[in-house]
């Protein structure tokens, strides 16, 4: 079995237990085959780690090759090794654009935000709060003016966050 | 609709240009970026090294002919299979390396996995670190802090009484335990080198004990506990050991050595704390982009992220609309503002004179009693302790009154909280001053006649005295932070939950409330700091107390607690306790400075018998030692020296400003620069679309049922050529 980025050995065996829990059925327990085994969406956004994350559907579906949230169990091992303490924040800041840009079009536009927003505090805020925040925000980390953010913007943005690195990791 | 925004919209007979976009080099670029400087945690990457073999373990890197780095293979953001595909393209340009090449590699990545191997084991060795996880896991960054705070101070104490230990009184413990040969310190001055025994004659009943043990008097007082017990001047042995030099310099070093360690620990925090107020318009975006703590797996705590997400975000907006207000304020509201401030600080002046007025007469009255027999064992408790108890009591109505002015005030929100804490934090280390002052005036001859530079007949041995003050302050802080767990949280909690009354409904559950905790543990440490000079062992009891303060509050706040509805900025905050506590290590550093420097020390104990000040030391030894170097230290002395060396500080921080201002106007040219750029990219694909709009006018039937992106692609190099 390949040895893992940012996961060490034995991190990387208690993975591949975890991820054959999610589906028994599925999931294979001998990989030297290197089998085409996905699981599906459903199944993984359960997971105890991902349960309570507002952002899990997104998460598991830019991890995916399909866009659709199945994940191989490569792309499992992918997802926790981004996600871990040791990866680097420029690869966090790639795959963290990816999470908030819901429609994927390679930008966050106000729409993208909203949802962002809606999803980080269930709707609390009402519409007009919403519209202000996102305004702000986009004002705020914006360099080019056409009022939503490329990858540049947003990875400007995060380097001067203070606690993306602190916050943007599950502990597995 | 704007006529760039027109770039953008989805007409399919033109060649999209999202996939335009995608074809740019900048974006391309993303995949193989250059390392940047500040990634310094990535092992290994940006360094020249040989390719590697297949293996199926870690991939190095190696130079591309162009000079241009690649990133290691596990860093790129492509899945598992791309990475696989990738490493074996790139084993296939560079070819595997044999021989001595290969052994090279093979050790240095055995090396590495050592390394790593070694990392992992240290941090898993690190103090707590189970509970750690736990309560950041439950609680969040915010009160994570707080403990790991409480961690370092642990450390801290430990090695400040190792340092103690070692240099003052193992010499002593040794020196009683065989024969060497020892040389007393002895004065000539008789009458004030009277030092009575204090432990208590006759019949002693018991209470008196307890009584002493929580004072330091009887039995207590003439041991290694106080300052009083070390009277040795030289221990001969292979070399003559100078007790009274090593310790002043041992006060000195573990003085030195706080210092070092908290600013060491606060320059990370410093760094984040500057881009953080460079930008301060960056909070929403920190807010939404970083404000959600993807370690949180209970669904209490999710639930109390997003109320804490939401309140900072509403206080955000909140504090928008107060700038808009205070900027829209008329000269007249100003002025009543500006009125109302100047009273309200006088008010807040006035309460502060009255609490350190109450604290020195609680001292004098208490200094005083304490030569009377007091017939009740509790009475005589309460005089010991009553500067104690006034110190807590101040420092515990003291908050209150300051949260309920400052809303008179006017001010921001986020200012708001930080002006009541700075008023707290100085209330807790002034009140200390304010003690020792007091102190101080009933030693040097407050009332009657000092022949010594002392009030000899009531302090025989006055730095015991003020030691046993500082242990009792140490002892007492402990039993209220112990009592008001036990008696106050654990009742409210169950109070809280089993009563319906209308006390439980207005009290409501306990929050841990991490500044009011944060300057408790903050006030000990300064006691610590200050006390250490008189009572070398008060390291290891704060060592211990600190220890199990730990166990008490994760107890606490596990069962008691919900998590601060007014969430505490994790990043900001580690930054505010290391601040607070450099604030109190330079108020502890001015007491035990004046005492070292000015104040006579005692004739009839201690190792500074001989010498009209402590500090006299260091100059007798340094005339003992031979004569280049003793001219040496004694230049380095002199005032020549003092001044040249100011001035050279004050060039290098003139330097350093000027280039923190050069760098500042750096950013914001390279920053004007790409948004240009942008609306650069933006202007040149607007005009190649339009470009590419009227070709496809001009002829309709071509490339309709084609490949869109070759169909651009095509255009552009036929432009091109």
């Amino acid at each position: 079995m390949n040895r893992s980025k940012h996961i060490c050995l034995s991190l990387h065996c208690s993975l591949h237990g975890r991820y054959h829990e999610l589906a028994p059925h599925l999931v294979p327990m001998d990989y030297t085959n290197d089998p085409d085994v996905k699981v599906p969406l459903a199944l993984i956004v359960n997971m105890p780690e991902l349960k309570e994350n507002p952002f899990r559907n997104r998460i598991v579906e830019s991890f995916s090759e399909d866009g659709q949230g199945n994940l191989s169990f490569n792309d499992f091992v992918d997802m926790f090794s981004v996600l871990s303490e040791m990866a680097p924040r420029e690869l966090k800041a790639i795959y963290a654009f990816k999470i908030y840009d819901f429609n994927v079009d390679n930008y966050i536009c106000k729409e993208d935000l909203e949802k962002t927003l809606n999803r980080l505090t269930k709707e609390e805020l009402t519409p007009e709060e919403v519209v202000l925040v996102c305004e702000k925000a986009i004002e705020e980390a914006d360099l080019d003016g056409d009022n939503k953010l490329s990858f540049a913007d947003f990875e400007n943005m995060i380097s001067r966050a203070p606690d993306f690195l602190s916050t943007f990791h599950i502990r597995i | 609709m704007d006529p760039t925004d027109a770039v953008f919209s989805t007409d399919h007979r033109v060649p999209s240009s999202h996939l335009l976009l995608d074809q740019l080099p900048s974006y391309q670029s993303l995949l193989y970026r250059r390392k940047s400087s500040g990634s310094a945690r990535r092992r290994g990457s940006g360094r020249v090294r040989q390719p590697s073999v297949i293996s199926g373990k870690w991939l190095e890197q190696k130079t591309v002919h162009s000079g241009e780095e690649l990133r290691p293979v596990r860093e790129l953001p492509k899945s598992m299979e791309d990475k696989r595909q990738e490493k074996e393209q790139r084993l296939q340009q560079g070819g595997a390396p044999i021989g001595w090449g290969l052994w090279r590699l093979n050790v240095h990545r055995s090396l590495k996995r050592l390394k790593e191997d070694g990392m992992d084991l240290l941090s898993s060795l690190q103090l707590w670190r189970a509970d750690v996880h736990l309560i950041e896991g439950m609680f969040g960054t915010g009160i994570l802090s707080y403990f790991s705070f409480l961690r370092f101070l642990v450390l801290l104490n430990f090695i400040m009484f190792l340092l103690m230990f070692v240099f003052v009184m193992l010499p002593v413990i040794i020196t009683s335990h065989t024969s060497l040969n020892i040389t007393y310190s002895s004065t000539d001055v008789r009458d004030c080198s009277v030092y009575p025994s204090s432990s208590r004659q006759g019949l002693v009943v018991f209470h008196q004990h307890i009584t002493d043990l929580l004072s330091g008097t009887g039995f207590l007082e003439q041991t290694y506990l106080f300052y009083g017990y070390y009277r040795l001047e030289f221990i001969h042995s292979a070399f003559s050991y100078n007790l009274p030099l090593a310790y002043l310099l041992t006060t000195v070093s573990y003085l030195l050595l706080s210092l070092v360690w908290i600013v060491k620990r606060s320059a990370s925090g410093f760094k984040r704390k500057l881009i953080q107020d460079e930008d301060r318009f960056q909070s929403f975006c920190n807010k939404i982009f970083a404000g959600w703590d993807f370690c949180i797996t209970d669904e209490n705590a999710a639930r109390l992220k997003r109320s804490s997400l939401l309140y900072e975000l509403k206080m955000d907006l909140e504090e928008e609309r107060i700038k808009q207000k205070m900027a829209n304020r008329t000269r007249c509201e100003r002025f009543r503002i500006y009125m109302l401030r100047a009273a309200v600080n006088l008010f807040v002046v006035a309460v502060l004179i009255s609490c350190f007025f109450c604290i020195y007469v609680a001292t004098v009255f208490s200094q005083q009693k304490q030569d009377e027999e007091q017939s009740n064992f509790l009475l005589e408790l309460m005089v010991e302790y009553l500067p104690s108890i006034v110190i807590t009591l101040a420092n515990f109505i003291t908050p209150l009154i300051f949260n309920l002015i400052i809303s008179f005030e006017d001010y921001s929100p986020a200012f708001e909280i930080r002006f009541t804490l700075m008023r707290c934090v100085f209330m807790r280390l002034a009140s200390i001053g304010v003690l020792l002052f007091s102190l101080w005036s009933q030693i040097t001859c407050g009332s009657s006649h000092c022949s010594c530079g002392y009030n000899h007949h009531r302090y025989p041995c006055w730095e015991t005295h003020v030691g046993q003050e500082m242990y009792k302050l140490v002892i007492f802080d402990f039993l209220i932070i112990a009592a008001v767990t036990i008696f106050i949280e654990f009742p409210r909690k169950i109070i809280v939950n089993h009563c319906d009354c209308a006390l439980a409904k207005w009290w409501g559950q306990q929050e841990f409330a991490i500044p009011q905790n944060v300057l408790e543990i903050v006030y000990g440490q300064t006691i610590c700091w200050i006390g250490t000079f008189y009572c070398p062992l008060l390291p290891a009891i704060n060592t211990v107390k600190y220890f199990l303060v730990f166990y008490l509050k994760k107890v606490s706040l596990m069962t008691n607690c919900r998590p601060a509805t007014r969430p505490f900025r994790a990043s900001s905050s580690h930054f505010f306790f290391l601040v607070v506590l450099l604030i109190g290590l330079a108020l502890a550093s001015v007491p035990v400075t004046v005492s070292i420097a000015e104040i006579p020390p005692s004739r009839a104990c201690g190792p500074f018998v001989n010498y009209t000040s402590s500090w006299m030391v260091v100059p007798r030894v340094i005339t003992q030692l031979p004569h280049s170097l003793s001219s040496v230290l004694m230049a380095l002395a002199s005032e020549a020296c003092a001044v040249s060396l100011f001035v050279i500080t004050c060039l290098g921080m003139f330097y350093v400003i000027a280039l923190a201002g050069a760098h500042k106007r750096v950013i914001e040219q390279l920053r004007d620069q790409l948004a240009m750029e942008g609306r650069d990219k933006r202007f040149l694909i607007q005009k190649l679309c339009q470009a590419q709009q009227g070709v496809f006018a001009r002829s309709p039937d071509r490339g309709c049922h084609g490949n869109r992106q070759d169909a651009g692609l095509y255009f552009v190099r036929e432009t091109k050529a």
